[in-house]
């Protein structure tokens, strides 16, 4: 959110004017020819014990916003503001020390295992770090962690590969929990499961949200997905936070031509109308035109999106859009 | 459903084996299905459910020795293609009907331009003069909305987005005007925005050139926006078919109502999803009885060991759940 609007200490993380730009180098010498802008300006908050959803299209920037977070990406500008503290400013053992308050769990549950590792290992690495050295205690952890899970206490010795794609998630779960965070961010962690799969794992996720007052960055492209599980959303477009509001503020009265376009493009079951596509591809980020990055596929488009650049205002009780229009819309 | 004389495709008792390190694994065990003229007829199923075993064998692209079609027969325009001879196979596919896969990327080959792919689609079926290949080209370019086509047909696959190779796709399968379009989650690995713009394309085109579709996928979300009728798949098995509509108001089978309600939505918000326990199961070693019976809340003894016929509840609505069908009509206990 903008500065002025946040207050210090009520909120676990703060994010402010978050800038990421990758050069793109060309030719022999590699010289940098241009910038790619994968975050330019975002802002957004997250509280104790709630769920930001995160959404927008591929390549929007939302899995560099979560790499950021982590510090496995250093900002180039921005502020991100971790219980009052800003991360950008640690080293060495800090950084350690914030990886075991801000977790992640990534879309790929096929992926993010070390296939040479079984369950018990995976999860029990997290203990390790944090400096639990009797094995004992790691081991009565670890168990009762994948019981957390769902799992069966004799997952412990078995393989990633002896597992179904949802049990996978549960042991990236588990093993985000081990160090017992109070961020975990979710990287479209239910995107890669099955319908019926998908439900266990949102189910489990809440239950322990509520049990440990866990918070959530949920990153997802799925907005019923994003509308069930979150309190606030964020919708990201080519690297600006384009809205961003209470779930239900966004879904019902959205104040963004972006936000509208990809709602209407949301199949929803049940339903037998004819979905209203978006036209046209999301535009290169590299080299974008000046003014409103939407203005190529926005309906509402006129001169001045075309020449200035709109920052993020406020719209209504903590509802925040990028777009001239919004008063009206 | 339609008149018999409308049907395009019939696919009758299919059953599909592979043989692995784990003993035989009945893919697809004798499913049924139709499709008419014109029409969209979905296949719903979780990942391992057969349902692109099942598209597979229709084209005659089983990997063999591995898999084999054990029993069934597919029936095309009056013709079984179970057992066809490779070059007569090769006169329907593509020609007549064309399949469009998941993951565009790997279903274009990398060293050629997109001309010379769509190209060769028309050269294998038609003998055109070359300018007449190349204006087709372009025509069916512009028939799936992309923008400056000339250009384009220079291109490599690497240089489009998701979107376009998708588009692209779709020209290739529609070049020969085919009576029947099989869609494999075409939209799966495709942004939202870029899925709506897909399904809308293929219904466009659908209403120009009267083309049926066969469309799998796993979204149910999906399915209610496209489809006329509806075929959910579990394990191997179709356990329910009936129009879109019924399916969504009025499902019959304990696997469908379950999918159905486990879909997350905003107006869920705050509740437990309630969702169907267990995985589903290998298709090396599945149940005994009805296959669905170890997740089934309404399951009975007489699950464990039967195999569930299809119930008929009317006006093409079968449900494969003898369970539910007697307590509807009056004749168990249950709810």
């Amino acid at each position: 959110m903008t500065p002025e609007s946040s207050y210090p200490g009520e909120s676990l993380l703060q994010v402010e004017g978050l800038k990421k730009y990758f050069p793109v180098k060309r030719g022999f010498l590699k010289r940098t020819s241009g910038w790619i802008k994968a975050v330019d300006g975002v802002d957004f908050e997250v509280e104790q014990g709630k769920t930001l959803g995160l959404v927008g299209e591929s390549g929007c920037g939302k899995s560099t916003v979560a790499r950021m977070l982590l510090r496995l990406l250093d900002a180039d500008g921005g502020r991100i503001l971790y219980r009052g503290k800003d991360i950008n400013t640690l080293y060495g053992n800090d950084v350690k020390r914030l990886r075991k308050e801000v977790q992640i769990i990534f879309q790929d549950p096929f992926g993010s295992l070390n296939p040479r590792m079984s369950a018990g290992q995976a999860v029990e690495e997290g203990l390790r770090a944090v400096g639990i050295t009797d094995r004992q205690e790691r081991r009565a952890r670890v168990e009762g962690l994948l019981a957390l899970v769902g799992l069966s206490g004799e997952s412990f010795d078995r393989y990633p590969h002896e597992f179904s794609g949802g049990q996978r998630q549960r042991i990236g779960i588990a093993r985000a929990l081990s160090v017992e965070p109070s961020l975990i961010i979710c990287d479209e962690p239910v995107s890669a499961l099955d319908v019926s799969i998908q439900a266990q794992i949102l189910n489990l996720l809440k239950n322990l949200q509520e049990e440990f007052g866990l918070s959530y960055l949920f990153i997802s492209h799925d907005l019923n997905v994003v509308g069930y599980i979150s309190d606030m959303v964020a919708v990201m477009y080519l690297g600006h936070i384009m809205e961003y509001g209470p779930s239900d503020t966004l879904f019902d009265h959205s104040r963004h031509p972006y936000t509208r376009a990809l709602l209407s493009s949301v199949p929803v079951p049940g339903e037998t109308k004819e979905i209203a596509p978006l036209s046209g591809d999301v535009p290169s980020p590299l080299n974008p035109p000046p003014g409103c990055k939407f203005q190529g596929r926005c309906p509402l488009v006129e001169e001045r999106c075309r020449q200035e650049e709109i920052s993020f205002y406020r719209v209504g009780e903590d509802h925040f859009a990028r777009c001239w229009k919004a008063p009206d819309l | 459903m339609s008149p018999a004389n409308d049907i395009l495709l019939s696919v009758k008792d299919l059953a599909v084996s592979f043989r692995s390190g784990d003993g035989v694994a009945r893919a697809v065990d004798g499913v049924s299905f139709e499709i008419c003229k014109g029409e969209t007829v979905c296949i719903v199923g979780e990942s391992g459910c057969g349902k692109t075993v099942s598209a597979l064998s229709i084209l005659g692209l089983i990997p063999s020795p591995l898999g084999e079609i054990v029993a069934g027969e597919i029936l095309f325009q009056g013709l079984n293609l179970v057992g066809l001879d490779e070059e007569r196979l090769r006169a329907i596919r593509g020609k007549k009907i064309a399949m469009v896969f998941q993951e565009p990327i790997t279903s274009l080959n990398p060293v050629f331009t997109i001309g010379d792919q769509i190209a060769e689609a028309i050269e294998i079926h038609e003998s055109l003069p070359r300018d007449k290949v190349h204006q087709r080209c372009l025509s069916l370019l512009k028939d799936v909305g992309i923008a400056s086509p000339e250009e384009r047909l220079q291109d490599y696959p690497h240089q489009l987005s998701g979107g376009q190779r998708q588009r692209v796709m779709i020209a290739m399968a529609l070049s020969c005007m085919p009576e029947l379009l099989i869609a494999d989650e075409p939209t799966t690995a495709l942004d939202v925005t870029v899925q709506s713009q897909i399904l809308q394309l293929l219904a466009t085109l659908q209403k120009r050139h009267g083309t049926s579709i066969l469309y799998i996928t796993h979204d149910l979300a999906v399915v209610s926006h496209i489809a006329t009728r509806i075929y959910v798949m579990y394990a191997g098995l179709i356990v329910e078919q009936a129009t879109t509509d019924r399916i969504f108001k009025s499902s019959k089978h304990p696997y469908t109502q379950g999918l159905l309600a486990s879909l997350p939505s905003r107006l869920k918000k705050g509740q437990q999803l309630p969702s169907i326990p267990g995985t589903v199961p290998d298709p090396a070693h599945r149940p005994e009885g009805c296959p669905f019976h170890p997740r089934c809340g309404f399951a009975i003894a007489s699950c464990r060991v039967e195999f569930p016929e299809m119930c008929d509840y009317g006006d093409g609505h079968l449900s494969r759940c003898p369970v539910l069908f007697e307590s509807v009509s009056g004749k168990g206990d249950l709810p």
